[in-house]
């Protein structure tokens, strides 16, 4: 019986949080108009596997 | 000359209509049976929650979309499905009842928002909180969040309480919205350090969503989602309590127990939204000679059973397989019923289940979200399309949650230049352990978040609302 990798650890304290660029990026149009591209690239690759 | 009748108007009813429609010769009748005088685009209502959308964007009429597309529209309840002679019993909203006969029969009703499983949990019934999910209760939500905005500006600290209403609910992406776009709102206006903010879930662990959570790449790492979601939570200062059951509510407080602990603690509140357990809507199936067999075609939880395994729920987790889950949605007794969307019975949860010490279950059931369940009912109409006209004898479309990722955009903040969503892609839905390490497509499954995202969902929003109308190219646009 394969044993399956369940992704959530028990380290409670395992966490992150945005520093000051990562928040920037959040919000930089250039940055998110890129993303925009990016997500609607992968968003048709998994749609065309479903397929 | 069939007749095709579809039970519902959401998105598994409305795309499996649409779709039927597009494939039928004229000749073919397609009906729609809904109470529902409107479609609602329900991933907005968040915005309606929180003040940000009037409820009329959300909607549009029924009649005039059915009229235009020659779909036919019965404005009712249905009550009971015959399935041995292949009628509908409908009590319309005019009055009176209409016998709706068929030849193939899609339930694509949707969720019961079974509120009553939770003590004090019905907005309508106990005023105690607050829900998104329906059109009334959105609006109702908007009001009364302002109210509590109000009061921060008058200098009171408000607490707010989000997520879960019961061990076993679904639809925590929705709550994960909800409260985003309250700690977005309240940062904008100035007011986020007079809220105390809490999420309380019964996933294990925050990101689960109902899909067990996933892993995705990220800068070099391959890292779990639930890192970056209780960053989401911490960058907003906002804490959460996850694993959680809630076994009552009352004015201004939840008692809840947890995976921990049977011992009842209590969260107190100013304004509260959980989402409540779903459940199958209150049809009853009758045969032939009158008895009522809904226990023999139906789950426990009303949801209609169909072509997945049952038998393996009690084969545990580390067994559950992808094949399990259902690809074609018939049902196994009457070959000309079918359901799509919410309407079908899971096999078995997605999420690994747990119990709190008492034996209380307390996991986060499979979400059906609105790209899944349009994906279902364009199957299912697609293989009943081929049977009426003659191409095949068996349904052969299959839309299995094994076979098919997901797309989701959770909103966290509605500004077209401060506001921000998750970005969620997986492939599969159900993980495939035995093909993907991590269950999932690494190349598929991501997550990420950022003001592209809040672009995504305001393009989604008008979009999904230009397909279902079915006007010019609708066809076009995927599920």
């Amino acid at each position: 019986m394969k044993v399956k990798y369940v992704p959530y650890s028990q380290l409670a304290d395992a966490w992150m949080k945005p520093g000051p660029f990562a928040k920037f990026t959040q919000t930089c149009v250039f940055w998110q108009l890129l993303k925009f591209s990016y997500y609607n690239l992968k968003i048709i690759k998994i749609l065309a596997k479903g397929h | 000359m069939a007749r095709v009748v579809v039970l519902g108007s959401g998105f598994a009813g409305q795309t499996a209509a649409l779709n039927l429609r597009k494939s039928l010769d004229k000749k073919h009748e397609v009906i729609v049976v809904t109470p529902q005088k409107k479609f609602g685009y329900i991933p907005s209502y968040i915005w309606v929650g929180v003040g940000k959308m009037k409820i009329e964007d959300t909607q549009f009429e029924l009649a005039p979309v059915y009229k235009k597309t020659k779909i036919g529209y019965v404005n009712g309840l249905a009550q009971s499905i015959h399935p041995d002679d292949n009628y509908v019993m409908v009590n319309l909203n005019a009055g009176g009842e209409e016998k709706v006969e068929y030849d193939f029969l899609i339930n694509a009703t949707g969720p019961k928002l079974n509120f009553a499983a939770t003590e004090g949990l019905d907005p309508d019934v106990h005023h105690n909180t607050v829900s998104v999910c329906t059109p009334t209760h959105a609006d109702h939500a908007g009001k009364e969040y302002l109210k509590m905005v109000e009061r921060m500006e008058n200098g009171e600290t408000i607490r707010f309480l989000v997520g879960t209403g019961h061990g076993m609910a679904t639809c925590q992406g929705a709550g994960f919205e909800y409260i985003h776009n309250i700690a977005f709102d309240l940062e904008e206006r100035g007011l986020l350090d007079r809220a105390e903010i809490t999420w309380l879930s019964n996933e294990q662990a925050v990101g689960d969503f109902g899909v067990g959570g996933m892993v995705i790449g990220k800068g070099g790492y391959t890292v779990s989602g639930k890192v970056f979601a209780e960053a989401s939570f911490m960058e907003r200062g906002m804490k959460w309590i996850t694993g959680a059951h809630v076994k009552k509510v009352e004015k201004g407080k939840v008692t809840y127990i947890t995976i921990e602990s049977s011992e009842e603690k209590i969260e107190e509140f100013d304004m509260a939204m959980l989402i409540p357990a779903f459940a199958g809507v209150p049809l009853t199936y009758i045969a032939k000679d009158g008895s009522d067999i809904t226990g023999e075609l139906c789950a426990p939880n009303g949801m209609l059973k169909v072509d997945a395994d049952y038998s393996s729920a009690g084969r545990g987790f580390d067994n559950w397989k992808k094949a399990d889950w259902p690809a074609t949605y018939q049902t196994p007794t009457y070959k000309n019923l079918y359901a799509a969307g919410i309407s079908f019975a899971p096999p078995h949860p997605i999420s690994k289940p747990a119990s709190s010490p008492d034996g209380t279950p307390i996991v986060a059931t499979p979400p059906r979200t609105g790209m899944a369940a349009a994906i279902i009912g364009h199957a299912v109409a697609n293989s009943i399309s081929d049977i009426v006209n003659g191409v095949e004898t068996e349904p052969v479309h299959t839309a299995s949650m094994g076979d098919f990722g997901a797309a989701c955009i959770a909103s966290m903040g509605k500004s077209m230049t401060k506001g921000g969503a998750a970005v969620i892609g997986m492939y599969p839905v159900v993980p495939d352990y035995e093909k993907y390490e991590y269950g999932r497509d690494m190349d598929s499954t991501f997550g990420d978040q950022g003001l592209a995202g809040h672009w995504l969902k305001i393009v989604l929003h008008y979009l999904f609302l230009y397909k279902m109308k079915g006007k010019f190219g609708w066809s076009i646009i995927p599920d």
